[in-house]
C-alpha cells in the first residue's frame, strides 16, 4: 500500500513536472514565435526604409531611396548588410518613442561586389521624419531648408559607417558612401558631432591605404561635407544634390548674398568652379552605372596592382593619325584627348574634373588591360583663370601662347591625381605640350609658386612606373614639373615635333641678343638650335626620339618592363608637400 | 557588265575597291607611251593630286605638289617628290594663285603643269601665262578651256554645233533686277548659275521673283569666292531631269569619238551622289544621238583630250546639253589618311567608291557591303544616304532623276527606315553586345588577393529604348552564341566580339551583317551603325529601366533663341547688330563651309541680345553665332 502511495506520489510529482515543462516549453516556444515575429518586423520596417510615403516623396524628386541605390552599384545579389538592426540612442525631444526609431537608422551599410570585386559601402537615407514631423517637413521642403530633415547624422549612424569602414581597412578593399544627409542630428548635439569625427578620422586613416569615393545623391550640408573632401574621389549627381558649409539662407543673414542652393553648391560649381567635385552625372541611374564603370578602373586597396582587364586592343597598334596631329606652327592649337584617345585600349578614357582647370587633362584609361593614371596639357585651353582677372578682362581672347600652361588651379588638380595614382601603384603616363607657367600678378599672389610646387613635389615623389612623351612644347620649369627625366622619369620619349628648351625662340632672342638688330636671324638660330628634340635628346635627357604612330606599342611595352619596378625611399614619418 | 560609281561627300577611309573598267585600263595604257616629262607640278590638292602623281610615279616623272598653309601635312603633299607652299587657305590666294604657282614652277623648274580638275583646270588665262613660259599645260588647250570652261560661250558654241540646248538667256546678267525680268520672260523655274561654274557651286533654282533675287545674290558670292569671276546666266529649268553624260575623246588631227555614258542623276545640290553605267533609262537610240552631238560639240571645238560631255535628259527622253567638262572624271581614290584635316575650305568629297557586278543586282549589293565597311570617325558623312539609295525601290526600278533625293526625301534624310524584322536584329545585336561588354568587365587577371566573384546571371533581363519605344529584351550567353529573345521573337546572334574591332561581323539567325558600335557610355547610350544609318540605343538592365523611371526629365536649351553654327566654317557676312529687331526666317548671318554659303536664319521673332561673331571668324559646329532676347 505505501508502496503504491509513494508510486502514486511520485506519479503525482511526475506529471507536476510533466505539467510544469510542457508549461515551460510552451512558454519558451512562444518567446521564440515572438522573437522571430520581432526580427521579420524589424527587417521589413528597415526594408522599407521611412515608409512607402517617404519612398514616395523621394521618387517624386528624382531621387532613389538608399536601398535602390545600392541595388543599382552592386552586383545582383552580392549585398551582405550589417547593423540592420541598430537605432538611435537619443531620448531627448520625444525621439525615445518607438515610433520615432527606425531599425538601421539613417543609413544602410555593408558589402557587395562590383563586377566581382569587393566594396564595402553605406548609403544614407531619409527616414521617418514624416511621422512625427509630417506638417514641419513639408514646410520646409517647400521653403527649401534641409538642415534638420532627412539623412542626418545620430551617434548610430556614425558608428555604422565607421564599423564597415574599419572593416574595409583590415581587409583591403575600397569604401564607397552614398551621400544624402543634411548634416548633425540636432537633437543628439554633440554625440552627433562626435559622430562626424569619428568618420573623418577613419577617412584619414583609410586614406591612400583603400580608395574610397564619395558619390554625392541630395543634399549634403554642414559637417557632411568634408568626409567627402577627405575622400580620394567625390561626384556629384546634377540638379538634385549640393554640397555647402551652410546653405543659401545661413549666407544671406551672414554675408547678405543672395544666392540659390544651386549656385552656392550645386553639381556644376564644384566641377567648374571650386574643384570640390571631380564629375557629375545625369540622375542617380546614370551615376551609379558610371560608378561601376569607374570602380573597374581601381585596385582595391594599396596592397594590390594596378587591376588589368580582358582587352581585345592590339598593345601593338599603330596609330598613324598620330604622325600629323600636331600642327607644324607651334602657336596652333590641337586636342591633347584626341591624342590621349588614340593611344588608350578602345579609346576609353575616364576623365577626372573635364570641367575644371581644363589646361591640364587627368584621367584613368587602360593600356593592354591594366589601368593607368594619364596626365596631359592641353594645347586647346590658354587658363580658366586668364578670363577671371580683370587686368585682362578687356582681351580675353584666346593665346596662343599660354596654351595648356600650368597655372595654380591646374597645378593642385594636377598634384592630386599623380598623388592618388602613386598610392594605389598606378602607372603614370605623361604627355607634355606645355609653354610654361601662367605669368601675371593673379598667379603670383594667389601662390603659384607654391601650389605649383605640388605638382612638381607629386611627380618627383611618385615610384610608380612613369612614362613621359614630349609631344610639342616643354619649356622652362614646366618642363622640369611635368614628369621630367630628371624626376626619375622611367621612360621619357619626344615625338619630332618636340621643343625642349627654357622658352620659345621669341622671348629667348629678346634676351639674348638684345638690342641687336637682325633678330629675325638670331630667331632662326634659336629655332635651328632649341626648337627640336636634339638638345635634349644628346644629353639623355629624352630617351628616345619616337615616331608618333609608334607611341601606344612604345608605351605598352615599357610598363610590362616596368611592371616589376621597385624604389626605396628613405625611412620618414611621413613627407610634408608644400599644402 | 554594270558599274556603280558612289562619289561620296566626305569620306575618311577608301574601301574595297572594284576593277577598272576596260576602258579606263585602256586609256591608261595610252598614257604610257606618251612623249614624258622629267618633272611636272600639279596644281591640284586631295585625292585629285594624289591620283596624278601616283601615275607620274608609274611613268618614272618627278612630281612637285603645292599647297596651301593648312595642307602643309597632306597626303599628295607627302607623295610628292617636291612640294611648295603657295599660300594661306582660301583657294583664292593659294590653289586659284596663279602668281605663286607660277613662281613655284620656276623655282622647281617643272616642265609641265597637270591641272586636276576643278581649281585652274579650265582656267584659260592660266593656260596662256604657261604658254608664255614655255610650260605645257596637260589637257586641252586654251582654245577648248575658253570655249567649254565658259558656260556662255559654250552654250553658243553648242547651238551653232546643232546641240540640242536649253531654252534661256545667252548672256551675262547684270543685277538682280534684270535677272527678274530674264526669269519671267523664260518663266519660272529658272535656273540662276555661275558662268565660270561647275559642280554645283553658285548654282540655284528660282520659283517666284523673291527667290530670283536671293538666289541672284548668294550664287554671285560663291561664285566669286570660288572662281573669282560672278557673272551669271540663267536659263529654263528642267523639272525632273536626269542628268547623263557621254565621255568623249579627240585628237589633234580632228578625230573624236564618244564612249558610252554614265548617269549621274542622284545629287545633292547638285553634287553628283551616284553615278551608274550604263544609265537603265537610255534606249540604243537615245544613246547614238546624244553620243553624236557630243561628237560634233568636240569637233566643234577642235578638241584634242579626254572630256565629258554633260546632258540632260527628260521623261520623254529629249536631251538637252548642259555644260562640257574639258576632262575625265576621277576612279575610286582617297585623299587622305587618317589624321588627315579636312578643312573647310576645300571640296567636302573625300572617298569615291565603285564595284562592279555581273548585274545590276550583283553591283548593288557588293556597294552596300562595302558601305557597311567603311570606318569612319571624325567627321560626319553621308554613308547612311548613299546606302539607302542603292536599296531604295525606286532607284533599284530605275525611275530617278536629279530630283530624287528631294523627291524621296523631301524633309530631309532621316536615315534608315527599319522593317520589324530589321528593327529586331538591331535590338539583338544591341543587347548582346551590351551584355558582352558587362561580361568582359568582369574579366580580371587573377593577380589581386582578393578572389573575384563573378555573378552568376543566366538570362540578362534587360530593357532597350530606340527611338522612344522601350523594348524588352531577355538575353543569355553560351560562348560567342547569344540567345536574345526580343519582345517575344527569339534571334541567335554570333560573332567574335572583338570588342576593340571598329568592325564587327555578326550573324543574325544566319543573316550577315556588319556593324559598327561608334560610342558606349556607362549609362547606356549606345551607337550602332546598322544598314548605314547610325542608331542611339539605350540599354538598361530590367532593375535599372524600372528605377529609371523615376528619374526627371532634363530642361532643355531653348534653340529658337540661340543660332549656332551647324557647321564648322567662315563667316562671311553677319547682317544684324545688337538690339535689332527680326522676324522669324529672317537672314542673321551668312556661313560659308565646303564652299557653299549658308544662310542662317532667326529662329523665331524678337530682338538680337548679343552677336558672338563677325565676318571673317572662323567658326566651328556648335559654336554661339546670335543671341535673340
Amino acid at each position: 500500500m505505501a508502496a503504491a502511495l509513494r508510486v502514486a506520489a511520485v506519479g503525482a510529482r511526475l506529471s507536476v513536472l510533466a505539467s510544469g515543462l510542457r508549461a515551460a516549453v510552451r512558454s519558451l516556444c512562444s518567446q521564440a514565435t515572438s522573437v522571430n515575429e520581432r526580427i521579420e518586423n524589424k527587417r521589413r520596417t528597415a526594408l522599407l526604409g521611412g515608409g512607402q510615403r517617404r519612398i514616395d516623396a523621394q521618387h517624386k524628386r528624382g531621387k532613389l531611396t538608399a536601398r535602390e541605390r545600392i541595388s543599382l552599384l552592386l552586383d545582383p545579389g552580392s549585398f551582405v548588410e550589417s547593423d540592420m538592426f541598430v537605432e538611435h540612442r537619443c531620448a531627448d525631444f520625444g525621439m525615445a518613442a518607438d515610433k520615432n526609431k527606425f531599425p538601421g537608422d539613417s543609413v544602410v551599410t555593408g558589402r557587395g561586389r562590383i563586377n566581382g570585386r569587393l566594396v564595402y559601402v553605406f548609403s544614407q537615407q531619409i527616414i521617418g521624419w514624416a511621422q512625427w514631423l509630417p506638417l514641419v517637413i513639408s514646410a520646409l521642403w517647400e521653403a527649401e531648408d534641409f538642415t534638420v530633415f532627412g539623412g542626418s547624422l545620430s551617434g548610430a549612424h556614425a558608428q555604422k559607417i565607421c564599423k564597415i569602414m574599419d572593416q574595409a581597412i583590415t581587409v583591403g578593399a575600397p569604401v564607397i558612401g552614398l551621400n544624402d544627409s543634411g548634416g548633425a542630428r540636432i537633437q543628439e548635439g554633440v554625440e552627433s558631432l562626435a559622430g562626424y569625427a569619428d568618420i573623418f578620422l577613419r577617412n584619414v586613416t583609410a586614406s591612400g591605404v583603400i580608395p574610397q569615393i564619395s558619390l554625392i545623391m541630395g543634399p549634403c550640408a554642414g559637417g557632411a561635407v568634408y568626409s567627402p573632401a577627405l575622400t580620394d574621389f567625390t561626384f556629384m549627381v546634377k540638379d538634385t544634390s549640393y554640397l555647402f558649409i551652410t546653405g543659401p539662407d545661413v549666407v544671406k543673414s551672414v554675408t547678405n548674398e543672395d544666392v540659390t542652393q544651386e549656385e552656392l553648391g550645386g553639381a556644376k560649381t564644384h566641377t567648374t568652379m571650386s574643384g570640390v567635385a571631380h564629375r557629375a552625372f545625369e540622375n542617380d541611374v546614370d551615376a551609379l552605372c558610371n560608378l561601376r564603370d569607374f570602380f573597374n578602373y581601381l585596385p582595391l586597396s594599396s596592397q594590390d596592382p594596378a587591376p588589368v582587364r580582358e582587352c581585345h586592343d592590339p598593345s601593338d597598334r599603330l596609330v598613324p593619325e598620330l604622325d600629323t596631329i600636331v600642327p607644324l606652327e607651334s602657336t596652333k592649337a590641337y586636342n591633347m584627348v584626341d591624342i590621349i584617345h588614340s593611344v588608350v585600349d578602345e579609346r576609353e578614357f575616364f576623365e577626372i574634373m573635364p570641367n575644371y582647370a581644363k589646361n591640364i587633362i587627368v584621367g584613368f584609361a587602360r593600356m593592354n588591360g591594366r589601368t593607368v593614371g594619364i596626365v596631359g596639357n592641353q594645347p586647346k585651353v590658354a587658363s580658366d583663370s586668364i578670363s577671371f582677372t580683370p587686368w585682362n578682362y578687356a582681351r580675353r581672347q584666346y593665346r596662343p601662347y599660354f596654351a595648356g600652361c600650368l597655372d595654380i588651379n591646374s597645378s593642385v588638380k594636377g598634384a592630386r591625381f599623380v598623388r592618388f595614382c602613386d598610392a594605389f601603384n598606378i602607372p603614370l603616363i605623361t604627355f607634355v605640350d606645355v609653354p610654361g607657367f601662367l605669368p601675371g600678378t593673379a598667379q603670383e599672389y594667389g601662390g603659384i609658386i607654391r601650389h605649383g610646387a605640388k605638382l612638381l613635389y607629386a611627380f618627383a615623389e611618385a615610384t610608380v612606373p612613369k612614362v613621359t612623351v614630349i609631344t610639342r612644347k616643354a619649356y622652362g620649369g614646366a618642363y622640369d614639373v611635368m614628369s621630367s627625366k630628371h624626376l626619375c622619369g622611367d621612360t621619357n620619349y619626344a615625338w619630332p615635333t618636340a621643343e625642349i628648351a627654357v622658352m620659345g625662340a621669341k622671348g629667348a632672342v629678346e634676351i639674348i641678343f638684345k638690342g641687336h638688330e637682325n633678330v629675325e636671324a638670331a630667331q632662326a638660330e634659336y629655332i635651328e638650335k632649341f626648337a627640336n628634340p636634339f638638345p635634349a635628346a644628346v644629353r639623355g635627357f629624352v630617351d628616345d626620339i619616337i615616331q608618333p604612330s609608334s607611341t601606344r606599342a612604345r608605351i605598352c611595352c615599357d610598363l610590362d618592363v616596368l611592371a616589376s619596378k621597385k624604389v626605396q625611399r628613405p625611412w620618414r614619418k611621413h613627407a610634408n608637400i608644400p599644402l | 557588265m554594270a558599274g556603280f560609281w558612289v562619289g561620296t561627300a566626305p569620306l575618311v577611309a577608301a574601301g574595297r575597291r572594284g576593277r577598272w573598267p576596260p576602258q579606263q585600263l585602256m586609256l591608261s595604257a595610252a598614257l604610257r607611251t606618251l612623249k614624258t616629262f622629267d618633272k611636272i607640278l600639279v596644281a591640284n590638292r586631295g585625292e585629285i593630286a594624289c591620283r596624278v602623281i601616283r601615275t607620274c610615279k608609274k611613268m618614272g616623272i618627278k612630281t612637285v605638289a603645292i599647297h596651301s598653309d593648312v595642307d602643309a601635312s597632306s597626303v599628295h603633299v607627302k607623295m610628292a617628290d617636291e612640294a611648295v607652299c603657295v599660300g594661306p587657305a582660301p583657294t583664292s590666294k593659294s590653289y586659284l594663285n596663279m602668281d605663286a604657282i607660277m613662281e613655284a614652277i620656276k623655282k622647281t623648274r617643272a616642265q609641265a603643269v597637270h591641272p586636276g580638275y576643278g581649281f585652274l583646270s579650265e582656267n584659260k588665262e592660266f593656260a596662256r601665262c604657261l604658254a608664255a613660259e614655255d610650260v605645257v599645260f596637260i589637257g586641252p588647250d586654251t582654245h577648248a578651256i575658253q570655249a567649254m570652261g565658259d558656260k556662255i560661250e559654250s552654250k553658243l558654241l553648242a547651238k551653232k554645233a546643232e546641240v540640242n540646248t536649253i531654252p534661256g538667256f545667252d548672256g551675262v546678267v547684270k543685277d538682280a533686277e534684270e535677272a527678274v525680268r530674264i526669269a519671267r520672260e523664260i518663266g519660272y523655274p529658272v535656273m540662276i548659275k555661275a558662268s565660270a561654274g561647275g559642280g554645283g557651286k553658285g548654282m540655284r533654282i528660282a520659283w517666284d521673283d523673291e527667290e530670283t533675287r536671293d538666289g541672284f545674290r548668294l550664287s554671285s558670292q560663291e561664285a566669286a569666292s570660288s572662281f573669282g569671276d560672278d557673272r551669271l546666266l540663267i536659263e529654263k529649268f528642267i523639272d525632273n531631269p536626269r542628268h547623263i553624260e557621254i565621255q568623249v575623246l579627240g585628237d589633234k588631227h580632228g578625230n573624236a569619238l564618244w564612249l558610252n555614258e554614265r548617269e549621274c542623276s542622284i545629287q545633292r545640290r547638285n553634287q553628283k551622289v551616284v553615278e551608274e553605267a550604263p544609265s537603265i533609262f537610255l534606249d540604243a537610240e537615245t544613246r547614238r544621238a546624244m553620243g553624236e552631238q557630243a561628237v560634233a560639240l568636240a569637233r566643234a571645238v577642235k578638241y584634242s583630250s579626254a572630256g565629258t560631255v554633260e546632258f540632260l535628259v527628260d521623261s520623254k527622253k529629249n536631251f538637252y546639253f548642259l555644260e562640257m567638262n574639258t576632262r575625265l572624271q576621277v576612279r575610286v581614290d582617297s585623299g587622305i589618311q587618317p589624321g588627315s584635316d579636312i578643312s573647310i575650305y576645300y571640296d567636302p568629297m573625300i572617298s569615291k567608291l565603285i564595284t562592279y557586278g555581273s548585274d545590276r543586282t550583283e553591283a548593288l549589293k557588293r556597294m552596300a557591303d562595302a558601305l557597311d565597311n567603311y570606318v569612319i570617325r571624325g567627321v560626319t558623312h553621308n554613308i547612311a544616304l548613299l546606302r539607302e539609295v542603292i536599296i531604295n525601290s525606286r532607284f533599284v526600278k530605275g525611275d530617278i532623276s536629279t530630283k530624287f533625293l528631294s523627291d524621296v526625301y523631301p524633309d530631309g534624310f532621316k536615315g534608315h527606315m527599319l522593317t520589324k524584322s530589321e528593327k529586331n536584329q538591331l535590338l539583338a545585336i544591341a543587347s548582346s553586345l551590351f551584355v558582352a561588354f558587362q561580361l568582359r568587365a568582369q574579366h580580371f587577371q587573377e593577380n589581386s588577393r582578393m578572389p573575384v566573384i563573378k555573378p552568376d546571371i543566366a538570362n540578362w533581363e534587360l530593357s532597350v529604348k530606340l527611338h522612344d519605344k522601350v523594348h524588352t529584351v531577355v538575353a543569355s550567353n553560351n560562348g560567342s552564341v547569344f540567345s536574345v529573345e526580343v519582345d517575344g521573337s527569339k534571334l541567335n546572334v554570333t560573332s567574335t566580339w572583338n570588342l576593340a574591332s571598329p568592325l564587327l561581323s555578326v550573324s543574325v539567325d544566319g543573316t550577315q551583317r556588319t556593324v559598327q558600335c561608334l560610342s558606349r557610355e556607362a549609362g547606356g547610350n549606345m551607337s550602332i551603325q546598322f544598314l548605314g544609318t547610325v542608331y542611339k540605343v539605350n540599354i538598361l538592365t530590367r532593375l535599372a529601366a524600372e528605377l529609371n523611371k523615376f528619374m526627371l526629365e532634363k530642361v532643355t536649351e531653348d534653340t529658337s533663341s540661340v543660332l549656332r553654327s551647324p557647321m564648322p566654317g567662315v563667316v562671311v557676312a553677319v547682317s544684324v547688330k545688337p538690339g535689332d529687331a527680326v522676324a522669324e526666317g529672317q537672314e542673321i548671318c551668312v556661313i560659308e563651309a565646303m564652299k557653299m554659303q549658308n544662310s542662317m536664319t532667326a529662329g523665331k521673332t524678337g530682338t538680337v541680345k548679343s552677336v558672338h561673331c563677325q565676318a571673317g571668324d572662323t567658326v566651328g559646329e556648335g559654336d554661339l553665332l546670335v543671341e535673340l532676347e
